[in-house]
């Protein structure tokens, strides 16, 4: 685990500079017993758990409000590890933050694991990325240019060479790219541990549907559940994926918009070794993933549809994948078909996640993580913990606060537009 | 003369469109990329795939378009045969509230070329319906006289196919649906960067029809800029008149009388 490459030295810098940072702070916020920060966190997908369990540990006092926790998109992601891999033009601040989380990884899971005993499935093998034709070639060639310029590390590889890795992958693949840092995580595996993290750092966990936030005085008081009773808090984080727009008592253009982008997974198994590591592939201009887990389950995903609060499995949509996933990996129409489902991701306005307070004091976001949630993970609980403990925001974490979509303009739409 | 667009400006069926540039949405990276490009390029109509939204969701493509104040042109995307672009089209009608539609009867996955059989079918459908029909043709300029005379409001030429970014692959048969048509000839698809869209208007289109271009570029903000003066500058320039082509060289100041004064 850990990272050996030169394309990722700011990094390291900046968490020692963070971390230093932390210390100061959480020694400087807690002085005295009674006098705990309380904080209402709605929401408890991948992100609320991760950034509760890091407040609670750094001493605030946390209630993690959801009627079923982890049973949002952190419940259908595959899991993939991949901030090279999911690069595109003009979110290179994505990346940045995508490489911090993924620096965090390790020794994120490796406490999450020494404190629960339970597994995530965490591994860091690499991903492949892989061309079908002379066309989806010419893409990855473009890719590996951009991801040169910026000085991340990849290996061009030939059809041959991708797959003496992966031995099951069509003769006619012309070749790919190797982000050998990249990898996965299980996050039905992931979920559970960090409940049981929550409970042992003492989060309270609040099984009910927040009807509301609370607003005192112009400021987020704490928030009223969906029986009337209510969780009155210092600072509240909403954490509710795509349903974050949707919450009653705040006033208009709190919350900039995000919305549900539909994603359809399918989940295949193997009793015989079938793929290595995660590969993904650009077959005739449309991509699909295969992520495969240590004990023969094998993700394959994801459609990306506009369709509002739609949860529907349809026809198309795994035909589409296992189409693509047969042209790559002809020997996948033999695996067993265990499941499908599908999830919504939170789409912000730019793609990226939407962390830090609102104009309503006492309000933070933590949304918006789209494609990026389960990878996102570790660096954003850091994160919103500095903020909601009044910490500084790490640089990394600078262009993905709220204020970038107030008219006033933002520091990210100018990195973007540059 | 004046130095600007002088001609008439661009009516299809009978409504005047603020810009000859009509944009797509498809490939955008992000709704907030979309938005600078729509804003970029100038355009006042864009198509939006009704088999890929939700008009209800919020936050939606539709809600980019409501905000920039870019009316809708709904299209039946992802559609392979008559029946499912008609019941598409309506399905648009009644979500969106327009009676336009940009019909795309797609032949084959692998090409995204129109079936011109199915084209005409559901254009005969759409129209008796009431529909403004804008159909997605090949660059067939028979089957362009067809669905004019089928009463489309519009006919659609591809350049090449959709996404390909190959540019005008046969601009003689644009030019020869250009002589004939009756109602506006808007090139769509294949259009890959902005000498592609100023040769479209120079032969004569009345507008251009793009996504991929400007969508799946590195800055799509600036390339839809590029394509908004490139379309006006290929409209200008038919406006203007090229000179004939020559095989030799004639000296832009006269030589007559040089000598004799």
């Amino acid at each position: 685990m850990g990272s050996k490459s030169a394309g990722v030295r700011f990094d390291r810098a900046e968490r020692a500079a963070e971390r230093a940072a932390d210390r100061h702070h959480l020694i400087r916020i807690m002085p005295a017993k009674g006098a705990r920060m309380e904080i209402a966190i709605i929401g408890a997908g991948v992100v609320g758990l991760a950034t509760a369990w890091r407040a609670a540990a750094g001493g605030a006092a946390v209630a993690l409000v959801d009627p079923e926790p982890a049973s949002g998109a952190s419940a259908v992601a595959a899991g993939m590890l991949a901030p090279v891999g999911e690069l595109a033009y003009g979110e290179e601040p994505l990346l940045r933050l995508g490489l911090a989380s993924r620096e965090r990884y390790g020794a994120f899971v490796a406490e999450l694991e020494e404190l629960t005993g339970l597994g995530t499935g965490y591994r860091t093998d690499g991903l492949l990325e892989v061309a079908f034709d002379a066309d989806d070639l010419k893409y990855l060639d473009d890719l590996r240019r951009f991801q040169e310029s910026l000085g991340i590390p990849v290996e061009a590889l030939t059809g041959r060479e991708c797959r003496r890795l992966e031995p099951m992958l069509a003769p006619g693949v012309r070749g790919g790219l190797l982000a050998p840092e990249d990898g996965s995580i299980d996050p039905r595996r992931l979920a559970p541990a960090l409940l049981d993290a929550c409970a042992k750092a003492g989060v309270r966990l609040v099984r009910r549907r927040c009807a509301e936030v609370l607003v005192e005085r112009g400021a987020a008081a704490g928030v009223r559940l969906d029986d009337g009773s209510a969780v009155r808090a210092d600072r509240v984080l909403l954490a509710a994926g795509p349903w974050s727009g949707d919450l009653a008592g705040l006033p208009p253009g709190t919350v900039p918009p995000v919305r549900p982008v539909k994603g359809q997974v399918i989940r295949l198994r193997t009793r015989t070794p079938f793929l290595g590591r995660t590969t993904r592939g650009l077959v005739r201009g449309s991509s699909v993933y295969l992520v495969p887990r240590a004990d023969g389950e094998i993700v394959v995903g994801a459609t990306q549809e506009e369709l509002g609060f739609d949860t529907r499995v349809t026809a198309g949509g795994i035909w589409e994948l296992l189409r693509d996933a047969r042209e790559l990996l002809p020997g996948v129409t033999e695996l067993e078909f265990a499941e499908v489902s599908a999830g919504l991701r939170p789409g912000s306005p730019d793609n990226a996640p939407i962390m830090g307070p609102t104009a309503l004091p006492g309000l933070f976001l933590g949304t918006g993580h789209f494609r990026n949630g389960i990878l996102l993970a570790p660096v954003s609980a850091d994160v919103l913990t500095a903020m909601l403990l009044d910490g500084p925001v790490p640089d990394v974490a600078r262009p993905f606060t709220p204020d970038r979509f107030s008219p006033g303009g933002t520091q990210m739409e100018a990195q973007v537009r540059r | 003369m004046g130095t600007t667009d002088d001609g008439e400006g661009l009516v299809i069926a009978g409504e005047e469109i603020g810009s000859r540039l009509i944009m797509g949405t498809g490939g955008a990276p992000s709704m907030h990329v979309l938005r600078e490009a729509l804003t970029a390029s100038g355009t006042a109509l864009t198509t939006v795939a009704m088999r890929r939204v939700d008009a209800s969701a919020r936050g939606s493509v539709l809600d980019v378009l409501a905000e920039c104040g870019i009316r809708v042109l709904p299209n039946t995307a992802g559609c392979f045969t008559a029946g499912e672009a008609v019941l598409t089209a309506k399905l648009a009608r009644e979500a969106l509230g327009t009676h336009w539609v940009k019909l795309e009867v797609i032949a084959d996955e692998r090409t995204l070329l129109p079936d011109p059989i199915e084209l005409v079918e559901a254009a005969e459908q759409l129209v008796a319906d009431g529909f403004a029909v804008l159909p997605y043709t090949s660059d067939d300029p028979v089957l362009a006289r067809r669905l004019e005379q089928i009463g489309c409001a519009a006919v659609m030429p591809l350049g090449s196919p959709i996404g390909s970014g190959l540019g005008i692959r046969n601009p003689h048969n644009i030019e020869l649906i250009v002589e004939r048509a009756g109602v506006p000839v808007i090139l769509d698809a294949g259009v890959g960067t902005a000498s592609d869209a100023a040769l479209a208007m120079e032969l004569g289109c009345d507008a251009v029809l793009l996504a991929t271009a400007v969508t799946r570029a590195q800055s799509p903000a600036r390339m839809a800029a590029a394509m908004r003066h490139a379309v006006e500058a290929g409209r200008l320039a038919r406006l203007a008149g090229r000179i004939p082509k020559r095989r030799y060289a004639q000296a832009s100041s006269p030589f007559e009388g040089l000598a004799t004064s």
